[in-house]
Parts: C-alpha cells; structure tokens; sequence
C-alpha cells in the first residue's frame, strides 16, 4: 500500500504562442499517496486543465518528471475520451480492451447507472448531453484506477445524477485516491483532506482548507489573456 | 517500471482495442462494413487496370497488361495510403492519449496496420482471381514476389511513420506531402518497367527505393519474360534508414503532442 503514489518533481509546461514561449506551470511538485484526496483549486486560466493533462499523460512536461506508481485515470466523465460514431456499448468494450478488462460483466452495472435503454446500442452522436454524461461517468466507474482525475465539472447534471456519482465516486471509492481541480472551493472543502491553490502556474499548498481559501480569495488577480483551458 | 514483455502485451492489447474502434468508426456496420478495407483498393485497382487494358499501355512488356496494372497500382497504394491516414492521426486521435496506455506509436501502427493489411488483402485476392480464373498465368517465383511485397510493404510503413510525425511538427509536411505523392507516382515503377529505358536513365530511376519493389514483385510474377532491375540490399538499407529517422521523429512527435484547441 505504503509504495503506491504519484509524484511530481518540479514540473515545467510552455506552450509555444506567437509571442514566444509561455510558461503555464512553474515548478509544480506534489506527492500524493494512495487514499489521500487532494483539492486543487484555481481560476480560469491557471493552468488546471494542463495539469490534468499531465497527470493523465496525455501530456508530457516540458521538464521536470512524473513518476506514476498507481494507475490513474482519464479525466473522469470525460466525454472526449470517446468516439461519438460508436454506440455507448462499443465504447464500453474499448475502454475495457484498452485496460485489459473483461466487458461482459460490467454490462449490468453500465445499463443500471446510465438507464440508456436500448440507446446504449445506439451512437453516441444521437445522445443528449445528459445521457452522453451519464455514460461517461459509467465507463470511468467500470476502469478500476488506484487514483482519479476530477475535472470540475461534475457539478452539472441534474441533482439525481449527482447523488449518485457522489455515492459511487466518494463513498464506494472512499480508499482511492483522487485529484480533484475546481474553481469552486465549496466541492473541494466537501470532499477532500488536502487543498492547494493554483495561482498563474505555481502550486501553492496549504496546511488547512481554510487558510487555502482566504489565499484563494485573496488572490484579485484577474486571469492572463491567454487562456488554455 | 514495466518489463518489456509486459509492455508488449500492453501494446498489443491497446493495438487491437484501436484497431476495432477505427474499423468500426471508418465503416460501420452498414453493407459489407469492414469489407470495405480490402474492397476499396480493389475497385481501384480494377478501375486503373481496364483503363491501362484498354488503351494498351504497357505494351512495351512482355507482362499481360492487367499484371502490370495490378502490381504497379497495388504497390502505390501499398506506400501512398499510410502515410495519407498518419498525416493527421495524432491530431484525430488525440483524447485516446487521455488514457494512459494509448500512446502516438499506436495510433500510427493501428492505421498502418489497417492500411498495408487492406492493400494486401485487395492485391491477394485480385491476383488470385485472375490466376484462378486463367486470365493471367501462373506467378513463376512467388517467393521472390512476397518478399518483394514485404519490402515494399515496409516502406510503405516506415514512410508513413516518418512523414506522420514531421506532420506533426507542422502543417507544411502534410501540405507538401500531396503534390510530392501525385509527382511520385509516375516516378514510381507503376506504369513503367526499368527496362524499357537506357542505362543512364535507369540509374537514376533506381536512386527511388519503391522502383526495386515494383520491379521484384514482377519479377517474381513472370520475370522469365522480361528483365528486371532491383537490388533487395538497396530497398531494405533504405526502409532501415527510414525507420530509425521515422521512430525518432515519433518520439519526438509525442513528447510535444498537445490538446486540439
């Protein structure tokens, strides 16, 4: 248990623009063991969604390392993560083939959490966004990962559907580990025991969820012009 | 860190994850669906094959016309298709990299595995119904024809693999990539056998490595008729080459890959 973790050793990200390179994140570095919850909370533009880019190695930094020793997520519900021209079904064997995990037996719990229906053996491209969210959350749920990436957000969607991601994701899942990125400091306080605070790039963190919030808060600073979220 | 032999299995897994899903994705479930992979080359082929037949080009060999067709146009396909579906498959494919197994070297061996397999399978099944159908006789050394095949077949993908990647670095290659695969194409030994042209001329046809493949796949097929020009050594040194240029240019490739804007 105790050897597995991710962590990040001074971790750099530019991005090539026409006014020459911009650095996005400056030397972030960060432990997190198996089971810790940490809430990462940023404005627009503070480089959250690279950071889940990196973590999730879609992204590689532009220097410093990333040593994974637990399997991480894709970012959870992460509709891009599939192809709209399958049907909910195909993807759901994608996913398990890319894990090496066997389909069959997560077909009842796919069909109970997304209620597709027949729907599920339909593209995906004629889903509403509910349901496209619905599924999803189920694949990320079917993949069982020692740590998940939480990209805000999940706070949309009806309160029904929220309930029930709460239950799966931190209730059932309580023992794994997540990285949760937000601008909202309420969901960050409701679910996780460590909190920093992305500001321009730099990875702040704090001793208390209180302390993080008044740096946060205090932070008037408005967001750079170039934005890559 | 991952052992090599698990790394392997990793990759073959998440290969044939890929492969599913872009077969599914490029021709669904509708007509003959995936059939479509090997029935396209095929129309094409046959298309290109009854225009040479009928204008009676390639009569300069001593090879039936609708061999000659059929070994010069499979043979361009079998170069020119990959490197089409790599020039923009990081791009396409980035939000598979999301997940932490996927990475750019599949994606390009996902596509060029789909390609050179449908090129071949169209090119098989061709020559054999003609053979079977006694329309074009009996291929008199078909190993030196598959090995011919594979080497081109290689090509074909340490190619796509090279021009994928620079692609990848900037929009130019891709753009570049069209006009330089239309001029490429007369060039190639398609339409032309080596020996119809005087020494200096032929040397400097046998500088372009596809020329050797084209001429030892008809030289397996019915090189007691005609004289061929190929050097084996020269075609594989140049796939080596490729190769090493086009994995590194890939890991590069990856290492800067970035989310679609």
């Amino acid at each position: 248990m105790g050897d597995r973790y991710i962590e990040l050793y001074q971790v750099n990200k530019s991005y090539q623009t026409r006014h020459g390179a911009r650095r996005v994140l400056e030397n972030v570095s960060f432990r997190l063991e198996r089971g810790a919850h940490l809430g990462i909370l940023g404005r627009n533009g503070a480089g959250k969604s690279t950071l889940i880019r990196l973590l999730s190695g879609a992204e590689y930094p532009s220097s410093g390392r990333i040593d994974r020793h637990m399997s991480v997520s894709w970012p959870l519900a992460f509709a891009g993560a599939f192809q709209t021209h399958l049907t909910g079904l195909d993807n759901l064997k994608f996913v398990c083939r890319v894990y090496g995990v066997d389909w069959k037996p997560l077909l009842p719990f796919v069909e109970e959490f997304t209620e597709l229906g027949i729907y599920l053996r339909e593209p995906v491209v004629n889903y509403s966004v509910g349901m496209s969210m619905r599924l999803a959350f189920a694949l990320s749920m079917a993949i069982e990962f020692d740590c998940f990436l939480i990209d805000e957000g999940m706070a949309v969607g009806d309160s029904r559907f929220g309930d029930r991601c709460h239950v799966e994701l931190f209730q059932k899942r309580r023992e794994r580990s997540f990285i949760l990125v937000s601008h909202d400091p309420h969901i960050i306080r409701m679910y996780c025991d460590r909190v920093a605070v992305l500001h321009r790039g730099r990875l702040f963190e704090f001793e208390t969820i209180d302390a993080a919030y008044d740096f946060y808060e205090s932070q008037q600073v408005p967001p750079p012009a170039v934005v890559f979220d | 860190m991952t052992s090599l032999s698990a790394s392997f299995v990793i990759q073959r897994r998440v290969i044939w994850a890929l492969l599913m899903r872009e077969i599914i994705t490029r021709y669904g479930r509708h007509n003959i669906g995936v059939l479509w992979l090997v029935a396209e080359p095929m129309v094409f082929t046959v298309g290109v094959a009854t225009l040479w037949t009928a204008a009676g080009f390639g009569h300069g060999s001593a090879m039936p016309v609708a061999a000659f067709a059929i070994t010069g146009y499979s043979s361009v396909l079998l170069w020119r298709n990959a490197v089409s579906k790599c020039n923009a498959a990081i791009q396409h494919n980035f939000n598979l990299l999301y997940h932490r197994n996927v990475r750019v070297m599949d994606v390009f061996a996902t596509r060029i595995i789909l390609e050179i397999g449908g090129t071949t399978a169209s090119f098989v099944l061709l020559s054999a119904l003609m053979i079977g159908t006694g329309f074009i006789p009996v291929p008199v050394d078909l190993l030196t024809a598959i090995f011919g095949w594979l080497l081109l077949a290689w090509f074909g993908a340490a190619l796509a693999t090279m021009v994928g990647a620079a692609a990848s670095f900037s929009e130019i290659v891709d753009r570049i990539w069209h006009p330089v695969s239309y001029f490429m194409f007369p060039l190639s030994g398609a339409a032309f056998m080596v020996d119809w042209f005087a020494p200096p001329v032929r040397d400097v046809l046998l500088w372009l490595p596809m020329v050797h493949g084209v001429e030892m796949v008809r030289d397996g097929f019915y090189g007691h008729l005609m004289r061929t020009h190929y050097d084996p050594a020269f075609l594989a040194g140049t796939n080596l080459l490729l190769s090493m240029a086009g994995l590194l240019l890939l890991r590069a490739a990856g290492r800067r890959v970035k989310a679609n804007p």
